[in-house]
């Protein structure tokens, strides 16, 4: 989804392709040649989504209504959706933050190009490294014996947890997600960074602006629509998190992905209905986020050409 | 204007101890299951299990039959998209791209629904039926990736040509696609397979509500059951996924033809796995 070069790619062969053969040639019956893609897409990824969007607006008797997206007004799906929400918005915002130092570090900050170059190549594998041995990796490291929390508490004579620091908890949840979305925040926000021009650096400076000026007036309004579009792409990373949760927490966390996944198990909201209502409220949230994602990736683009 | 980078430096040693502390944590916790040394004890009992053996064997099935469904499907299409119908292909990179869109779990829920019991395909009914869906869904994940790497792939040969080089000989569609595409674009295909297969390993959602023996499943197991087993099992799982992206990564750089790889690429050249399980 970042790959500028690639749709650079596309976009040449289009070019060179287009005049050497006829544009209509063999006129509709083309289009059989997607029909095994086509029926697959439609099978098993369109057909199952419009039924539950279907089912969201139908009583358990098939009569069309909307008491089911009116009952995800009620207060355990609210708080759900609302727990999910700020736990994707702190953890994107935590990653974005993060992973914009780190870019900015091992791309403009002067450092050996080894140091980027074992970045990226960390956070291709990182960004990968999710589900459940994530949450294992943290529960080595911050549960309860953990090896940093036994090294604070018999070197530094800190108890994290008497501190009131716990893994299984919405903060401890936020930094390990980290572990996912500083990588993919370093990756996809690298064309951006690589993007800002020194021209425009040596037009302000010899202008007369200082480093924070230029920071301030040029590099930062340039990088806002990339930065705000991957803050998103993270959002929408952390809202569909489901394993990395359930393999900290178990499935008593609340968050929505972990509300469905119960509701799918054992109809826990005593109405399937509503379960499709509640899937449906996920759909149309990532579904935003992603349009939105993409509207600002094309603004952010026009300034890398 | 040369000044020591200070402030860089110190984001990067930040960064670096909050990548591998956890790792080495991980590392040191998986050793200490016997007590007193260090060893590799917890190790050994993970790969004595066989419930370890026969899940991870299932989903390594279940990857490679998703990777290969996935191909067939993919490479025709974008082949007969880039040669035919280059108008629609923003409509197929749309369809393949919606699989980031929608959360695994909200995908499982309607298989279940359509593919259940009173379903004109009940699939879910018979062990065979479930198995396939479990690979089916998994295709479904891998479409943004595969499709990508695939189309990637053939923009860097020249499809037009091949095809009426091709067909100047007499060959058939078929043979076409099957002789002379598909070995142009191998390591495309490897490439997008690569990433398939690190993200299917250890799916837990899908398998999980499908009620599969999977690997995924069979980890959360672990993790409630034991302390230092599930340690292990996750170093064993970043050095898989390591491995899978640096043989993803060998692939997509690699030109067709070209036997050897001059370098290591960077990982960056391909687009990141969003990561929703």
């Amino acid at each position: 989804m970042t790959d500028v070069q690639a749709t650079g790619d596309a976009g040449d062969f289009a070019v060179t392709a287009g005049p050497t053969r006829p544009r209509f040639g063999g006129t509709g019956w083309n289009w059989l040649g997607l029909l095994p893609f086509l029926l697959f897409v439609a099978l098993f990824l369109v057909l199952p989504v419009l039924y539950l969007v279907n089912g969201a607006f139908q009583n358990a008797e098939g009569q069309y209504t909307l008491e089911n997206i009116l009952a995800l007004g009620s207060d355990n799906i609210v708080a759900s959706y609302s727990l999910s929400i700020r736990l994707s918005l702190v953890s994107a915002a935590l990653g974005a933050i993060a992973g914009l130092l780190v870019a900015y570090a091992v791309i403009l900050g002067g450092l050996p190009g080894w140091v980027r170059h074992a970045f990226t190549t960390f956070s291709g594998v990182a960004s990968n490294f999710a589900g459940v041995p994530l949450a294992f990796a943290f529960i080595a490291t911050l549960g309860r014996l953990g090896l940093v929390t036994l090294i604070f508490r018999d070197v530094f004579g800190i108890n994290l947890y008497a501190a009131g620091f716990n893994l299984f908890s919405f903060w401890g949840l936020a930094l390990t997600y980290l572990y996912f979305q500083l990588p993919l925040m370093l990756l996809v926000v690298t064309p951006a960074m690589e993007g800002l021009k020194g021209e425009w650096r040596e037009a302000a400076e010899s202008l007369g602006a200082s480093r924070a000026q230029y920071w301030r007036r040029v590099a930062l309004p340039v990088l806002t629509p990339s930065v705000l579009g991957c803050f998103l792409l993270l959002f929408a990373n952390a809202f569909g998190t489901l394993a990395t949760v359930i393999a900290l927490t178990g499935s008593s966390y609340s968050v929505v992905p972990i509300m469905l996944y119960n509701q799918i198990r054992g109809n826990v909201l005593y109405n399937p209905n509503l379960g499709y209502a509640l899937a449906l409220g996920m759909v149309v949230i990532m579904a935003v986020t992603n349009l939105l994602y993409l509207f600002l990736r094309s603004r952010a683009e026009r300034w890398q050409k | 204007m040369k000044r020591y980078p200070a402030f860089p430096t110190l984001i990067v040693i930040a960064a670096s101890l909050y990548f591998l502390v956890p790792l080495y944590a991980t590392f040191d916790f998986s050793l200490r299951m016997e007590r007193g040394v260090l060893s590799f004890a917890a190790y050994r009992d993970v790969f004595q299990s066989d419930t370890f053996i026969s899940t991870l064997t299932f989903s390594a099935v279940a990857s490679l039959v998703a990777i290969l469904l996935g191909a067939l499907i993919i490479v025709p299409t974008a082949y007969w998209v880039r040669l035919k119908l280059p108008r629609v292909r923003p409509l197929v990179e749309f369809l393949t791209l919606l699989p980031l869109i929608i959360p695994p779990v909200v995908l499982v829920f309607g298989y279940m629904r359509i593919y259940g019991n009173n379903s004109f395909l009940p699939l879910t009914t018979t062990d065979p039926g479930t198995n396939l869906l479990l690979v089916i869904g998994y295709t479904v994940l891998s479409l943004p990736y595969m499709f990508r790497a695939v189309d990637n792939g053939m923009a860097a040969i020249d499809i037009a040509t091949l095809t009426e080089a091709a067909e100047s000989l007499g060959a058939s569609r078929f043979a076409i696609i099957r002789r002379v595409i598909f070995p142009n674009v191998r390591s495309a295909i490897m490439a997008g397979a690569f990433l398939t297969f690190s993200i299917s390993l250890g799916e837990f959602v899908m398998a999980s509500l499908l009620n599969r023996p999977a690997f995924g499943p069979y980890l959360v197991q672990m993790g409630q059951d034991y302390a230092y087993q599930p340690a292990a099992l996750a170093i064993m799982a970043f050095v898989v996924t390591w491995a899978s992206m640096a043989l993803m990564q060998v692939f997509a750089t690699r030109k067709p033809g070209q036997r050897f790889l001059p370098r290591m690429p960077r990982l960056s050249t391909f687009a990141p796995r969003r990561v929703q399980s």
